[in-house]
């Protein structure tokens, strides 16, 4: 530190300061900093983010919305009223009215529901079928991983709205088709990413340790290698999330999604785009709901991703 | 003569989450024409900083210089632009980096990367420059230039890319050449061979050199003069001589102490404890929380330098006049005698009744790379360890040492032959409960401290792995009393069981990964290069521990090392392995004073001692070449290509192993 102890002069230093002290090997080897657990750090870098904060409190609010906004209003979501179809917003319909007189507040919130729901599907399929899919297959390797990986070449090969069309000719369109779809292709990024870290991690020395402590694979998977994919897993969740819901809006959008009365983003957003010209609002509230989250949700992740993998940062 | 580069009262800082971590505190040094300088000190310690300080290649966001100059021929770099510092970097003063893998351009011909720096510095066109590449290959050693010139760095080997970027360093003529441990990352057969040529370009170009390492040796076998840093300051400076005879500050007695050389038997010096954190760095001497002869002024006030002769400086209270006289630790004068016979007697005491514990015979490890290509990573290897023994293993990179070891441990299958612990076989079909028996008996210590710990779990998750796959212990309580005294067996307190590997020192994760692996209570431990990630005086812990706890536990090691003099300390055998075969076991005593394989006695006159006086007069054995490829060795005994010795017989048939001394093992037609 400059300047910041000057020496002393010649009789400040007394005889006894010259007396052996010794070592003081306790001190050196403790650690001064206060301890520190990834999750903290991480948290701590995330505070600093403030997009991300931003990104944090705007899903909240929407979350909170979704879960009481259908109950604030006094309408339900299939209630039509001709009287009063196409009203402006007002007092009585904070958003105005569809062209069936329904209610568009609770409309919106509808939606928002099932677009949660589509996200957290998504990221309970990364989960559950994409990491441990991943895992496994990284894990055992040889002619067995060979064998798995040509399977998620072959999902990935098919387009999803190929796929979609195909379950329509089956079923219904509607929420349950576009969960089978998902159940189908949804978590394959997650398992090819996943796939890829441990096999790097595979060679780890930590990884060698446990096995010559004894451990077994299960154990290998759950208490070392998956831990420390956790970071990627969470990033490559929240990137996911967005776009499963841009997906789910899109083929309500073209048809092919949730059908009247149901209200989802896309339906809304196709019913506001219908009347686009004399009743602009219809279609504003829901874009600025679905832009929020797909936003929100992305910057989220990006601001998690430098947070939990700081060699990413710039 | 005059000084060409002078540091004047350096500081640099870095930005962190934590907060700003100083980690050069002022630096004062100079630099005078046509000399070398080395740097020495422990990771951490500010030394690789200092020196990308004066290339001012530090990172622009994070690191900052607080305070200081720096005058290269009487010009203050600090002041320089970008811009103004691109025309100083590669011609007035250029740089070798540690890692010859990382510092070429993967997808650049060599001749093409040489060619660009000379074309940025010189107004030369390509025709002219391109002849000046093959030149400067010529000049670093590199046989057959005009062809090689067209190839690209993965054509090379690690010694032969460090002599590329050594070519391109050189390729403006710089003034000053600055060395960040060069030759840290290669072998010791291949650092014989850099220092040798760095020495040489010296002299034919008159460049002066900064050299940056933690290796004693390599200072004694290099340097004009040292610098001895020490958490961000320059502790002692002189002459090669004055430092290494006539050392001053206890750090610089600490770092002789604890290299080991071919000589000592004793104890190594440790210097106990870490050093200090430079985020808040210890008021006064920040060595003397270690320093065993501490002045209760050194807890107050920071010492000067004192000026002992023209070019001896040494910052330490102890040189005061009203400090009391310390006596310097008695090792250092012994360790300056000329060989001394080794202690014969030690091995005298040693057990008579010798109780095998692992046999290994016939040994095959062969790994399929590529299509038809096999690699034969372990190719027929038999020895025997023997219960209560330390077995050193010792070889270049890619030899199978550490093959040989995970293999033994059955992380790896053996694809042919077979080893025995204690009687029975390792590899083959087990049941889940001889495995456990299995893995509790054998441990293992890993080489990168770093990698071998997960970053996700407590230590005291690491430690009670082994705790909690076999069951040892009944309860919580029992468990964390456990946790504890593994902590304290390796020197570390309690405080640190709930912390993450991330907070400690390389030396501290290095005890942790010892207490994981003592605490299924083994046998027998395989440590795959266990100090090589450390530094020295670091080492010198992990070594002494090691040896206390044989001693306790009357544990058997086979030590896997490619540090010969620290290998010597440790083992009561030597086994030197080339190219996928052992070549020579003996004793270590035995092996060190009269090795009869050739390449142990390349390997041994490479390895840099100490000592100045010794380095710089004597005669080294210098090998040709590189190491072959293991996946096509060469024809008959393995080592013909690179032996002195070599004859016809060589070429066609393979060496016996044989016992050509009592106890004596060796693979060579000359015995």
């Amino acid at each position: 530190m400059k300047n910041a102890e000057p020496l002393l002069n010649e009789e400040e230093l007394l005889d006894d300061l010259f007396e052996i002290a010794g070592r003081r090997t306790e001190d050196s080897e403790n650690i001064n900093r206060p301890p520190l657990s990834a999750f903290k750090d991480s948290w701590m870098r995330l505070k600093k983010n403030k997009g991300a904060v931003i990104s944090l409190i705007v899903l909240s609010v929407i979350l909170l919305l979704a879960i009481f906004g259908p109950y604030m209003s006094g309408y339900k979501y299939y209630e039509t009223d001709y009287s009063v179809a196409y009203q402006p917003p007002s007092g009585e319909h904070w958003l105005g009215t569809d062209k069936f007189g329904r209610d568009q507040w609770t409309r919106i919130w509808e939606g928002t529901r099932i677009s949660l729901y589509i996200a957290v599907l998504a990221a309970f399929l990364d989960l559950l079928i994409g990491v441990t899919y991943g895992a496994v297959s990284a894990m055992l390797g040889g002619k067995v991983d060979n064998a798995m990986q040509r399977v998620i070449e072959i999902l990935v090969g098919i387009p999803n709205l190929i796929i979609i069309i195909l379950l329509i000719m089956l079923m219904k369109p509607g929420i349950f088709t576009i969960t089978v779809a998902m159940v189908i292709t949804g978590w394959v990024n997650m398992a090819r990413l996943v796939r890829a870290q441990i096999f790097k991690l595979k060679e780890q020395e930590f990884v060698l340790a446990a096995r010559s402590l004894g451990s077994t694979n299960k154990r290998l998977i759950l208490h070392h290698l998956v831990p420390n994919v956790m970071g990627l897993i969470v990033i490559n969740m929240m990137f996911t999330i967005p776009s499963a819901i841009f997906t789910e809006a899109f083929l309500s959008f073209i048809g092919l999604g949730l059908q009247e009365p149901l209200a989802s983003l896309g339906v809304l957003i196709n019913d506001g785009f219908q009347g686009m010209r004399n009743h602009f609002y219809l279609l504003l509230y829901p874009a600025i709901v679905i832009v929020g989250i797909m936003v929100s949700f992305n910057i989220l992740a990006d601001g998690l991703r430098d947070a939990l993998d700081p060699k990413m940062r710039k | 003569m005059e000084k060409l580069l002078e540091l004047k009262n350096l500081h640099v800082s870095f930005r962190t989450y934590a907060g700003k971590v100083q980690a050069v505190r002022g630096v004062n040094l100079f630099l005078k024409k046509g000399e070398t300088l080395a740097i020495v000190g422990e990771s951490g310690s500010g030394k690789s900083v200092t020196s990308k300080t004066i290339m001012k290649l530090l990172p622009g966001h994070s690191a900052k210089i607080d305070d200081g100059e720096i005058l290269f021929e009487g010009k203050n770099l600090v002041h320089y632009s970008e811009k103004e510092m691109q025309k100083v970097r590669g011609s007035e003063i250029s740089m070798i980096f540690q890692d010859p893998m990382t510092a070429l351009n993967p997808t650049m011909t060599i001749g093409n990367q040489i060619i660009e720096s000379l074309m940025a510095h010189q107004k030369i066109d390509k025709k002219q420059a391109a002849f000046k590449a093959v030149e400067l290959l010529k000049l670093v050693g590199i046989p057959n230039a005009e062809a090689r010139i067209m190839q690209y760095p993965h054509q090379f080997s690690g010694g032969m890319r460090q002599r590329v970027v050594i070519a391109i360093a050189l390729a403006c003529n710089p003034k000053v050449l600055i060395a960040d441990e060069p030759t840290t990352a290669l072998d010791v057969t291949i650092q014989a061979q850099i220092l040798d040529l760095m020495k040489d370009i010296q002299k034919k170009m008159k460049t002066s050199i900064i050299i940056i390492t933690h290796d004693l040796g390599v200072v004694a076998n290099i340097a004009d003069r040292v610098a001895v840093m020490y958490a961000g300051k320059i502790v002692e400076t002189g002459t090669v001589e004055e430092v290494f005879y006539n050392p001053q500050h206890p750090y610089t007695w600490g770092l002789l102490g604890s290299m080991p050389n071919m000589e000592t038997r004793e104890e190594l010096i440790a210097i106990p404890g870490t050093p200090p954190d430079l985020l808040n760095p210890p008021k006064g001497d920040a060595f003397a929380e270690r320093n065993e002869f501490a002045l209760k002024v050194d807890y107050l006030r920071e010492p000067p330098m004192f000026k002992l002769s023209e070019t001896h400086y040494a910052a330490t209270w102890l040189l005061h006049g009203k400090a009391p006289k310390v006596e310097k630790p008695a090792v250092r004068s012994r360790k300056r005698l000329a060989v001394t016979r080794p202690n014969l007697q030690a091995v005298a005491e040693k057990p008579q009744v010798k109780q095998s514990l692992v046999e290994i015979k016939n040994l095959k490890k062969y790994f399929s790379s590529g299509k038809n290509e096999v690699l034969k990573a372990v190719d027929d290897i038999s020895f025997t360890i023997y219960k209560g023994e330390t077995l050193g293993l010792v070889g270049e990179s890619g030899c199978g040492k550490s093959t040989t070891g995970r293999t033994l441990m059955r992380l790896y299958d053996a694809t042919d032959g077979e080893v025995l612990f204690q009687g029975e076989k390792v590899h083959g079909k087990k049941s889940p409960a001889e495995l456990k028996e299995f893995n509790r008996k054998v441990q293992m210590i890993f080489q990168d401290p770093y990698a071998s710990l997960n970053p996700r779990k407590t230590v005291a998750d690491i430690i009670a792995e082994g705790i909690d796959i076999h069951g040892l212990a009944a309860s919580k309580e029992e468990r964390r009393e456990k946790v504890y005294e593994l902590l304290e067996t390796v020197g570390l307190n309690k405080d640190h069981a709930n912390r993450y590997p991330h907070e400690f020192s390389g030396g501290q994760r290095q005890r942790i990964g010892i207490a994981r692996a003592l605490a299924v209570e083994p046998e027998f431990i395989i440590a795959d290069e266990p100090i090589s990630a450390l530094d020295v005086s670091i080492q010198a812990q992990v070594v002494n521990l090691m040896k206390k706890l044989q001693k306790e536990r009357g544990l058997t090691y086979l030590f896997i090392a490619h540090d010969l003099s620290m290998v010597k300390h440790i083992s009561d055998r030597v086994g030197v392995m080339y190219l996928g075969s052992m070549v020579e076991l003996a004793s270590s005593d035995e092996l060190y004073d009269e090795p009869l394989h050739p390449y142990t006695q390349a390997l041994l006159s490479a390895v840099p001692v100490p000592d100045p006086a010794r380095e710089k007069s004597r005669e080294r054995i210098i090998l040709e070449g590189d190491l072959p490829s293991p996946s096509s060795p060469p024809s008959g005994c393995r080592f013909r290509t690179r032996c002195p010795h070599a004859t016809e017989l060589c070429a066609s048939s393979v060496p016996k192993w044989r016992e050509a001394k009592p106890n004596h093992w060796v693979a060579c037609h000359l015995f």
